[in-house]
């Protein structure tokens, strides 16, 4: 049975976790705002660009003229995943979830008899997929210096991305990242970027506007094609910055929950003790009154 | 007066612009063209230069760095970089010629036997600069 003193002790400390707990979900609360904003903000390019880029590549088709990114490199022996998590963690199984999804997906390529490589941005990511498949690193991004995301960042990692394919490292990629759903709902999600997949124009309406291009399809195509990796990227990059926020001001909101109900729990053990303990005393003091 | 059309700037990153336009010039890989209302759709690649908005409420310029312009109904610049032209500063124009010669300079080095992208990237380059001139700066280095 723990004294009045530990009690009091532990009491104090669950305090001040609530208050740090509480401070994180408010701060989260408010970068939530600012990612869901910047999500925001992009929507329209990456509309536009997949309407334009999934035109383009109906009109020029499977040929064999059409750029290796869009076609593929005819083979899908070699894997890379590109897993997108966040650089900190007490943010519920937010981490965990996209590695959840990459994991099965290595075991799955794997059984295939695939070769599996992984590229990884942000630390949490790295840290989980480090135990078990340390042999299939092929690099790490690092953005935990980013203040603010950027387009630049996105094209960075695609530029890392598409020197590998150039370098014919790997035929398919695939990004992992969670979707933005709600602060409770993260869908952790799988979007394969090269060979680029594009929804293909719906029919009627889009597809019977004959575009002119300049300088010609094919040269648009290979100047699009890659930035159309970045754009992807930086999409997911923003989804997965929401995401963060939401999980964490969850995971938190959670916690300071659980800090007050533990208190109210620990406050009643408190009040009991200590009437016990003057009870205690009353009855010595009787007892002792009438031993006289 | 000519017809309106509607015109959005938007980059990766937000929405610049989107507002009614009678004619965009626009910096086409292939040359500058004028874009109206009316106008067949297309679809072209940028170069770096300066985009020229002729609205119903005045003239805006805006200095991009490249992407495409889809000319549908009306016309949609996807830039990669767009910036309005008074907020172009020395140090940001800094930035960018310094871009367009790094690319330049991995270009000559990666395709030592292959002309064609390194010309591509000296292109890139001097249309920077050419840019400059444009709005009235020069590279400082």
């Amino acid at each position: 049975m723990p004294s009045l003193k530990d009690l009091k002790i532990r009491i104090d400390s669950i305090k001040s976790t609530r208050k740090i707990t509480k401070a994180m979900q408010m701060v989260a609360a408010a970068k939530l705002r600012r990612a869901q904003d910047a999500a925001e903000q992009a929507r329209p390019y990456t509309e536009r660009f997949n309407a334009v880029m999934g035109a383009l590549a109906a009109s020029v088709g499977d040929s064999d003229s059409a750029p290796l990114l869009l076609r593929g490199t005819g083979k899908s022996d070699v894997h890379l995943l590109v897993v997108l998590t966040a650089e900190r963690g007490l943010c519920g199984g937010f981490n965990s979830n996209i590695v959840k999804k990459a994991r099965v997906d290595i075991a799955r390529l794997k059984a295939e008899g695939k070769t599996v490589k992984i590229l990884t941005v942000g630390k949490k990511g790295r840290e989980q997929l480090k135990r078990d498949n340390a042999d299939l690193f092929v690099g790490h991004v690092d953005l935990s210096d980013v203040k603010k995301l950027g387009y630049a960042n996105a094209q960075d990692i695609a530029r890392d991305i598409l020197g590998r394919f150039d370098a014919g490292e790997f035929d398919v990629a695939t990004i992992y990242y969670a979707q933005f759903q709600s602060v409770i709902s993260q869908i952790p999600t799988a979007q394969q970027i090269i060979p680029a997949a594009f929804d293909a124009p719906e029919e009627g309406a889009e597809a019977s506007t004959l575009y002119d291009y300049e300088p010609d399809e094919e040269a648009i195509l290979a100047d699009l094609l890659p930035r159309g990796v970045a754009t992807q990227i930086f999409a997911a990059l923003l989804e997965n910055g929401a995401s963060e926020q939401g999980a964490r001001m969850s995971a938190m909101d959670n916690a300071t929950r659980n800090a007050g109900d533990m208190i109210d729990r620990l406050t009643i053990e408190y009040n009991r003790s200590r009437q016990a303990v003057i009870t205690n005393e009353l009855i010595e003091i009787i007892s002792g009154a009438e031993a006289l | 007066m000519a017809d309106a059309m509607q015109f959005d700037l938007v980059s990766p990153e937000r929405r610049l612009a989107s507002l009614e336009a009678t004619s965009v010039r626009v910096p086409g890989m292939a040359g500058d063209m004028t874009v109206m209302a009316g106008h067949a759709p297309t679809i072209t690649t940028l170069r770096p230069g300066v985009l020229v908005v002729e609205g119903t409420s005045g003239t805006q310029e805006y200095v991009v760095t490249g992407g495409f312009a889809e000319i549908g109904a009306g016309l949609t610049v996807l830039a990669e970089k767009a910036l309005p032209r008074e907020d172009v500063t020395q140090a940001e124009f800094d930035a960018m010629v310094a871009d367009a010669r790094a690319a330049h300079a991995s270009a000559k080095e990666t395709f030592v036997n292959e002309p064609g992208p390194v010309d591509d990237a000296a292109k890139l380059l001097a249309d920077m600069v050419a840019v400059g001139d444009h709005i009235g700066l020069s590279p400082s280095n």
